[in-house]
């Protein structure tokens, strides 16, 4: 077996040589001399190699120089885990060859690096042999046996063969035996044997090696996940180490201190009290340290007058020598809560420098640093302005990307145009994800400062006309929609833009959707008719699935617009000889529809056909689709159930995300709660209750990872409100049957239960709906707080038949309780124009009053808390208060159940004491609601 | 925030994205193929950068990877996404570098191959279960190397066995004449 292996390694072996011969001088320069190894691996499988002139024969040269041209060279080509553990039968040897073995070792090694597994039986054969090279006294072999241990990770059984010998190690004079000794020793060790040890650990932490009192610190740290009870009584040891002069050991006996104490608050600040007098030198034991400070300062919040504790101390840091710790402290300051803008000064000026240095690293971890900050303080970073804009050209995308989206945080209305422009150039260089990205900012900036759209606008369409692949073109027609759709006064311009784009899109999926978005919202603009070219020339140019959507549109025009509805008759005529047979259909479809003659007006039916949404679930519909195909059965569309049996699981993600424009788009911010509509219309028990006021987000009922993971939507109507639970198995062995929730409204006093819908089966990974409807008073917001418990069915499932068992269990799960606040009664709807909207509600519906909220911690807090209460959609960006002002007026929008207009003007003080005042203007329609608005903050 | 920085693998990889060796401290990725498709993302990303003077930095699936290349090694450090990116590229510095040290400057595929135990001791040395161990790279470098001597030794002595090894690539060398 040695024969065959022989054969290959020498070649290697040569090579090895020869590299050496190439480099004299560096080896015998070289402080460190590992020539004994060198070269470690294929040097030598038989000491007296080096003297046997055998592997200079020509022969094996020849060899060498076609290996080369073969492939690339490796002294691992041709490993085969067999052969590999053939070889660790060398352990074995009573005589052991020290370098053969951890050659063997090596090998071993690589093949589990390279991902290579072992059987349990082959791992415990390797584990025994390995095990016996602990008689060896060779030290290269030793630490190669500590890692092959470390790799196994042996069994609790196996572990008590190698205990006493580590533990020998554990106590050797040889510093690195002690040190890796601990280190494999407590990788493996459980907590019988832990207490054995225990005094040699303690011991250890104190040693005057810094690497070994490393070790015992870092294996202390992991122990703590398993055996906190033990690690705890080694606090004064690792307090010693804490004052060692060793960098690293004070990093590591800090981070073991802090983690012994963090549950001890109190400790913890003594802890940070006495350090930041400074005496830490390492600079990663600093950055501990700034993380413990910026913690205790978290935590005392409660005492907010004057001086916040320890600010000095993560100043001081800015003026560190070790650029780690400066960022840190720089990051730490500008992540405190309700920071101040003279705090702020300080660590901005620092990340300010470190964005022209040159390493990559340090301006990327400034520009995203204050990339965050630009989303609270966008003020206290515009002084980084001309910085950030030279790094527009950063060759690191990332950094590029990064500046450009602060840049557009940090912008002001004046310095758009400028901005716009630069980004221009910038745009062409980068990849479509990073252009995704700024596309993204660039609308989030349009929505902040409207009266900009016209820049914005013409940006997105220069953009769009662009190279670019799907996706990117896809960001940027939901932008210009989402856009078209906030902002009233940019829909005409934006609608000629997309006209424009589909001229010449390659992408089918956008074209149909910009097709399908033309015919909702073109026939409502000033001028119609200047759509019907563009849509037309779709029927002309493009292929079959453009064009029968094309015909849709123009058929949209023709119900919605009636003075056009001559020329587009024509137009649908001509679309009767289309090769294609759907264009051809829809076109006759659509002028039976329409009617025959031209001048009458379109009906409402009609109109509905056309518009109305789908009402059946497109999976249902799908299927039913199928059957039909396969059967002789006419289809019969009402024979589709309404029904949906299982939710898809992306639509539990979809609240979280921003809407995307096109699919959003026809029916715009309501399409999640349309869905919602549909999906309660289809249950009889429900159909009553009118119609559907607002749909909440998915609130979570239980914690991540649980069995069962329930979340809960708040759907509320006039004088009802529906909890919709979805629910999801995460068990694969069961099958939940029956399920419901029981609620206890104990807490609610003015709603009462009518109707429970439960869900008949809930497999494993399919999400399923179980609904509870409770009546209340109709139009008035009761409030209340519902504990929840889920009730099912239990039945065992083997998972290898998928077969569920007869017989099931009761059982129940208690979930976390719901809560219906104020909030849920009022509907998030901006306005474009606060000021016309509020001048347009009559003065007479208004009621003011004044309110003092006592001390509070910061404006900003404030005005976020008042907007949570209300429910209420913040207009013209003053949900964002700027740095330490005094005062602030925030504008809020919003319909309330019943359907009334509200609008809210607020305005907050604060003084020197952080005392806070509020007034609150309120008009809607309804002078009641106006009351009702001072009620809910009043008691919120 | 996790209050004391942690380094989520350490990479090293060939001008082809292969492994050299590498060494993963958290169960972020679960599987072999999972590990695999992150080393393939992490060296296609990063490709067509230029790492070699300064080390280079990127976001990629929400982890942050420090990185630095020489002749056909491709050196990357990943941490979690609020870690401090300074010491991500220390540790990556200290790993760079005390190959350096212990390839000799000599820093190629071949010889990180020829010299893997090193290697992997190196990694050994530079973090034990995801809390860095030693920065250094010199450091870092004669824990490594002292331990391929005598245990017992300091860098300055010259010891027998050293001696007996200087001697025997001498000889080598002359063969090689």
């Amino acid at each position: 077996m040695y024969g065959e292996r022989q054969d290959s390694s020498l070649p290697l072996r040569l090579r090895g040589l020869s590299h050496l011969h190439k480099t004299p001088h560096s080896i015998d320069r070289s402080p460190v001399v590992l020539s004994s190894h060198f070269p470690s691996l294929p040097s030598s499988s038989i000491p007296s190699d080096l003297a046997t002139p055998t592997w200079l024969s020509p022969l094996s040269k020849r060899k060498d120089d076609d290996h080369d041209e073969e492939e690339e060279y490796s002294p691992f080509h041709g490993i085969e885990k067999g052969a590999v553990l053939q070889e660790a039968r060398v352990f074995h040897d009573p005589q052991l060859d020290a370098r053969k073995c951890s050659q063997v070792i090596t090998k071993l090694l690589y093949l589990l690096n390279q991902g290579e597994t072992f059987t349990k039986v082959e791992a415990t054969g390797v584990f025994f042999a390995v095990t016996k090279l602990f008689q060896s006294k060779d030290t290269v072999l030793r630490r190669m046996v500590y890692l092959m241990i470390k790799e196994l990770s042996p069994s609790a059984d196996e572990v008590i063969i190698v205990t006493s010998s580590l533990m020998k190690d554990m106590n050797s004079k040889t510093d690195m035996y002690r040190a890796n000794a601990i280190r494999v020793l407590c990788r493996i060790t459980d907590s019988t044997l832990l207490a054995q040890i225990e005094r040699y650990l303690k011991q250890a932490i104190v040693d005057k090696n810094p690497v070994v009192s490393s070790a015992a610190l870092v294996s202390a740290v992991h122990l703590l996940q398993t055996n906190p009870e033990i690690v705890k009584r080694w606090s004064n040891e690792v307090q010693e180490a804490v004052q060692s002069r060793a960098a690293l050991v004070q990093f590591h006996a800090l981070a073991l201190l802090h983690q012994i104490r963090q549950n001890d608050r109190l400790a913890v600040t003594k802890l940070v009290t006495s350090l930041t007098k400074g005496s830490v030198r390492s600079p990663l034991a600093q950055c501990l340290l700034i993380r413990y400070t910026s913690q205790v300062i978290r935590e005392s919040n409660a005492n907010l007058q004057g001086e916040r504790p320890f600010f000095d101390y993560l100043e001081s840091c800015l003026r560190h020598k070790a650029e780690m710790v400066v960022f840190e402290a720089a990051r730490a300051i500008t992540e405190l809560s309700g920071v101040t803008s003279r705090e702020l000064t300080p660590a901005i000026t620092v990340l300010q420098l470190f964005l022209s240095s040159s390493k990559p690293v340090l301006r990327f971890a400034a520009i995203r640093t204050l990339n965050k900050v630009a989303n609270t303080h966008p003020l206290a970073v515009t002084n980084c302005n001309i910085d950030m804009e030279s790094l527009i050209s950063d060759q690191n995308r990332s950094i590029a990307t990064l500046a450009i989206t602060t840049l557009l945080k940090t912008g002001n209305e004046s310095s758009v145009d400028r901005l716009m422009k630069q980004i221009t150039n910038f745009m062409s260089d980068i990849a479509d994800e990073f252009k995704i990205v700024v596309v993204e900012a660039i609308r989030s900036l349009c929505l902040k400062f409207p009266l900009k759209y016209r820049s914005l606008m013409n940006f997105l369409s220069n953009i769009l006309r662009e190279e670019g692949g799907f996706d990117y073109k896809k960001a940027i027609v939901d932008s210009i929609v989402i856009l078209i759709r906030d902002i009233p006064e940019a829909k005409e311009i934006g609608l000629f833009h997309l006209c424009e784009f589909i001229e010449d899109c390659e992408f089918t999926y956008l074209s149909t959707q910009i097709l399908h978005f033309l015919g909702n919202e073109g026939p409502k603009t000033s001028d119609p008719s200047r759509y019907i070219r563009y849509i037309y020339n779709r029927v002309i140019l493009e292929n079959a699935t453009v064009r029968a959507c094309a015909v849709s549109t123009l058929a949209k025009f023709g119900a919605m617009v009636d003075s056009l509805k001559p020329r587009i008759f024509v137009l649908l005529r001509r679309c009767l000889f289309d090769s294609d047979d759907e264009v051809r259909d829809r076109a006759t479809l659509y002028l039976n529809t329409l009617g025959s003659d031209p001048a009458t007006e379109t009906d409402q039916e009609v109109k509905e056909f056309l518009f109305g949404p789908l009402d059946v679930p497109l999976i249902n519909f799908e299927t039913s689709l199928r059957n039909y195909v396969a059967s002789d059965v006419p289809f019969d569309i009402f024979s589709v159930p309404k029904e949906i049996k299982s939710q898809p699981l992306a639509e539990k993600k979809a609240p979280g995300k921003k809407p995307t424009g096109l699919t959003t788009a026809p029916s715009a911010p309501t399409s999640v709660v349309d869905g919602y509509e549909k999906l309660l219309s289809s249950i009889p028990e429900f159909s009553g209750f009118g119609k559907l006021f607002k749909s909440s987000a998915p609130v979570e009922l239980t914690e991540a990872e649980t069995e069962y993971s329930v979340n809960a939507v708040k759907h509320i109507f006039d004088s009802h409100v529906i909890f919709q639970y979805n629910c999801t198995n995460t068990i694969a062995e069961q099958l939940l049957e029956m399920v419901t929730v029981f609620v206890d409204p104990s807490e609610a006093e003015e709603f009462s239960e009518v109707a429970t819908k439960p869900l008949r089966s809930l497999p494993y990974a399919s999400p399923g709906q179980t609904f509870v409807a409770f009546e209340k008073p109709e139009g008035v917001p009761a409030t209340g707080k519902f504990s929840n418990l889920l009730k099912f069915v239990v039945k065992e499932v083997d998972p290898a038949t998928g077969e569920a068992e007869e017989e099931g269990v009761e059982d129940e799960y208690q979930l976390e309780d719901l809560e219906i606040a104020a909030a849920d009664y009022m509907l998030k709807v901006g306005v474009s124009n606060f000021k016309n909207a509020w001048d347009g509600m009559d003065p007479d519906n208004e009621r003011i009053d004044e309110y003092g909220l006592g001390v509070k911690e910061s404006l900003a807090e404030t005005v976020k808390a008042v907007i949570d209460i209300v429910g209420m959609q913040p207009c013209e960006g003053t949900d964002v208060v700027p740095n330490n002002s005094r005062s602030h007026t925030c504008l809020l929008s919003g319909i309330f159940v019943g359907n009334v207009k509200v609008l809210v003007r607020v305005s907050f003080g604060i003084d020197g004491s952080k005392q806070v005042a509020m007034k609150l203007a309120v008009r809607s329609e309804d002078p009641e609601i106006s009351e009702k608005i001072h009620e809910i903050v009043a008691e919120g | 925030m996790d209050s004391c920085p942690s380094i989520k693998n350490v990479l090293l990889l060939d001008s082809d994205g292969k492994r050299v060796a590498v060494k993963y401290y958290t169960d972020d990725w679960p599987t072999h193929a999972a590990k695999l498709a992150f080393e393939k993302s992490v060296f296609t990303k990063t490709l067509k950068t230029n790492a070699r003077t300064e080390a280079e930095i990127a976001m990629l699936d929400g982890y942050i990877v420090v990185y630095k290349f020489i002749q056909d090694l491709h050196f990357f450090v990943t941490g979690g996404d609020d870690e401090n990116e300074l010491i991500i590229a220390t540790v990556l510095q200290g790993f760079f570098d005390a190959v350096g040290i212990l390839l000799r400057n000599n820093v190629d595929k071949r010889s990180a191959l020829e010299n893997l135990d090193l290697i992997l001791l190196c990694l050994d040395e530079i973090v034990d279960g995801g809390i860095i161990l030693e920065t250094e790279a010199s450091i870092i470098a004669s824990k490594v190397a002292v331990n391929s001597l005598d245990g017992a030794t300091s860098l300055s002595e010259q010891t027998i066995s050293q001696a007996l090894a200087t001697a025997r690539e001498h000889l080598a060398r002359s063969l090689l004449k």
